[in-house]
């Protein structure tokens, strides 16, 4: 192996720390200076927006997904919940809120509080939750109002009603834009440099187009990276590195290295023997036994629903045009709300279907969430379908995002292990 | 004795009861044995094992392999290697009523319904979700409220005329509601219909998320209960298959797979043979 192939492998998961590290130090550093910080989600990440104004991005969902993966997510859960959140109420939530009744204090470092909250109604949890900020620091929430997924008559690109309708949301969302840039105005005081906006869309056009060059390398066999656990990097980056030179150049860094290994036959999981999607998340609290229950049976991941929906609303030919930067920017919202967040789950099916043939799939893991309802809803019509009309196998388990007192160990292998005991029949008797 | 050919055993260690079963080459059964599992799983598996060989008139040298199965099968430590009992009980289905296309197994923490091929291969399963409601447990749980001996639910349940609905889906809660029909003076087996029915419908719902093709083999503890499986074929329009042996369904499947180990070993001993004459 060369100089440069050893220098090169590894690196995706080092760069990746470091950037991480990064964002806590930026993080920690305006929860102590004040400096404004933007609250946002994963579904809508506005960051090439927001950092027009210097904002310091917080993802929530993030930094609750962190809490678990320190093992540290049900002390927090359990403040919320004293406070009186139900234990039915979204993990992130309730992760988030614990975090904040500590004053921010979080195993990464320390979380400021808001200047300003961007919500979006693609998740119902997501309104209820800038609820919370709104009422506990008294900042202001911005509320998009995301024209979704309404059939898909209505949204069958190429006709007269598609069009029609997508231009009425585009300009309903412009207009939105338009209100939130006079927003972020007020609040930081800072005047919109539609210059400095274009900069970001072209960094993020660069880092869409690389991200999707490095969940392409999982088509090959073996697969370089396994969904849930790389993956989660490269959305974590997507989201908070987005229209940045530093995102860019980690997505650079992350496909030479998934080139690298697909170069030299290297597998995420030794012996591949089974190639999975993953629909929904991962159980953070128990990340690396959930990655482990699969790939002791030679199971990888090549792929994840949440790559797709929470990895910034990259869809495949995402592109802003520089030339008109507000105008491409709401038109993307609009057809990432399509398909990416509304879309994707009324009609995950197709999206499944396309990834099965071209990573090359045996089996799909539907993860029910059980404190996630957006997520969790239509997964058994969509396992059935992918059943019924494609013959590939679905194993349908449940536990949580963050909350470690829904996993339940042995029922989840139980479950797992006679999945694969199913698909290894499967593929017997078809020859492979 | 079977001469040189030795027997085979495949023990489910489930979470209320352990079953052993001893298995001839020729696919007979020759012992079987049920035992309370209790705390020590690794104990039930060897007294369950060893009353199976009791039975049949054999030793523990005479089993040449030994299949675990059942949430304690990794507790079988006297056993080869361990398969789920999703797939034993698939295989056992088979094996005692070889029409068999969809199995539905309830035991003592988990209902699963399983869709089969020809030969007891698993095509798809479903499985309660993560609380034993529609489980045996709930029956048990009735048991005790009503103070009636397990066996005798399911006859009294028959003779109900105007059953109750038992709404809560909290195996602990429904304990509180049996009580609280008892106290507005309901008979008792109008309470314990609304429980079995209530399991059923459950049930049911598993069914229908596979796909219901007949032959249905229900396996099994409460495959024993009368009420059971009087409703099962009631709501599922299907005849329901049940055996004298369906609650050793899954450690039927396990013998079974030992006896696939088994002579998957002999073919290929034959084959060397064969090869280097």
């Amino acid at each position: 192996m060369s100089t440069s192939a050893q220098e090169i492998l590894g690196v995706s998961r080092r760069e990746g720390r470091r950037l991480m590290d990064l964002w806590w130090q930026r993080m920690t550093e305006a929860a102590q200076t004040g400096h404004p910080t933007a609250y946002v989600f994963v579904m809508a990440p506005l960051s090439e927006l927001l950092l027009t104004f210097d904002f310091v991005i917080n993802a929530p969902e993030i930094t609750s997904l962190q809490t678990a993966i320190r093992g540290q997510s049900q002390a927090y859960i359990q403040l919320a919940e004293d406070y009186g959140f139900s234990p039915d109420i979204c993990g992130y939530v309730k992760a988030d809120v614990g975090v904040q009744l500590k004053q921010g204090e979080h195993p990464y470092g320390r979380v400021p509080k808001p200047a300003l909250v961007v919500t979006n109604n693609v998740c119902n949890t997501y309104i209820k939750w800038a609820e919370f900020w709104e009422h506990y620091y008294g900042c202001p929430v911005f509320t998009f109002d995301l024209p979704g997924w309404r059939g898909r008559e209505s949204l069958r690109e190429g006709t007269e009603a598609f069009r029609e309708t997508f231009e009425n949301d585009c300009r309903y969302v412009l207009g939105q834009l338009r209100e939130l840039i006079e927003l972020c105005e007020r609040v930081t005081g800072k005047s919109f440099d539609i210059d400095r906006f274009r900069e970001h869309l072209r960094e993020a056009n660069r880092m869409a187009e690389l991200y999707h060059a490095v969940c392409d390398t999982n088509r090959h066999v073996p697969a370089p990276f396994n969904a849930p656990l790389e993956g989660v990097t490269y959305q974590g980056i997507a989201n908070l590195y987005r229209g940045t030179p530093e995102g860019t150049r980690y997505f650079e860094l992350a496909l030479e290295e998934m080139r690298e290994r697909v170069r030299l036959g290297m597998a995420a999981v030794p012996d591949e023997r089974f190639r999975l999607v993953l629909v929904g998340t991962a159980c953070y609290s128990h990340f690396r036994r959930f990655v482990e229950l699969f790939s002791s049976w030679g199971g990888v991941f090549v792929h994840s629903t949440y790559m797709v929906f929470a990895g910034g609303g990259f869809l495949p030919g995402f592109r802003y045009d520089l030339r008109r930067p507000l105008e491409s920017f709401a038109e993307q919202m609009v057809r990432a709300t399509y398909w990416g967040w509304t879309g994707a789950m009324f009609y995950q099916q197709e999206w499944l279907d396309q990834v099965v043939r071209d990573w090359k799939v045996d089996g799909i893991c539907f993860h029910g969430v059980k404190s996630c309802r957006t997520t969790s809803t239509g997964l058994p019509d969509v396992r059935e379908w992918m059943r019924v009309q494609r013959n590939v196998p679905g194993l349908f388990i449940q536990s949580d995002l963050v909350d470690p007192r829904l996993w339940s160990d042995a029922q989840i292998k139980n479950r797992v292990d006679a999945f694969f005991e199913a698909l290894a029949a499967h593929k017997a008797a078809a020859g492979r | 004795m079977w001469g040189a050919r030795k027997v085979v055993a495949g023990v489910d260690v489930g979470s209320t009861q352990t079953k052993a079963v001893i298995l001839s080459p020729e696919r007979e059964i020759l012992g079987r044995a049920l035992v309370d599992t209790g705390a020590r799983l690794n104990e039930a598996a060897r007294a369950a094992f060893e009353a199976a060989l009791q039975e049949a008139g054999l030793s523990p040298e005479d089993v040449e392999y030994t299949v675990g199965t059942g949430y304690g099968r990794f507790k079988v430590e006297f056993g080869d290697t361990q398969v789920t009992e999703i797939s034993c009980h698939a295989r056992g289905a088979c094996f005692l009523f070889p029409n068999t296309r969809t199995v539905l197994d309830i035991g003592g923490q988990d209902t699963k319904a399983i869709r089969v091929g020809p030969g007891g291969e698993v095509l798809d399963f479903c499985m309660n979700d993560k609380c034993s409601a529609g489980t045996g447990r709930f029956l048990g749980a009735a048991s005790a409220a009503l103070e009636i001996p397990l066996g005798e639910l399911g006859p009294l349940a028959l003779t109900a005329r105007n059953p109750v609905t038992i709404t809560t889906t909290c195996t602990v809660f429904a304990e509180s509601e049996i009580l609280g029909w008892l106290a507005r003076g309901r008979k008792v087996e109008d309470i314990l219909m609304g429980v079995h029915a209530s399991i059923a419908s459950r049930s049911l719902s598993l069914l229908r998320r596979v796909g219901i093709e007949s032959e249905l083999t229900f396996t099994g503890g409460v495959a024993r209960n009368v009420a059971m499986v009087h409703l099962i074929r009631e709501m599922s329009g299907v005849p329901v298959n049940v055996s004298e042996e369906s609650h050793y369904c899954g450690a039927i499947g396990a013998a079974l797979f030992a006896l696939d180990h088994v002579l998957l070993g002999e073919r290929a001993e034959a084959a060397a043979a064969a090869g280097g004459q």
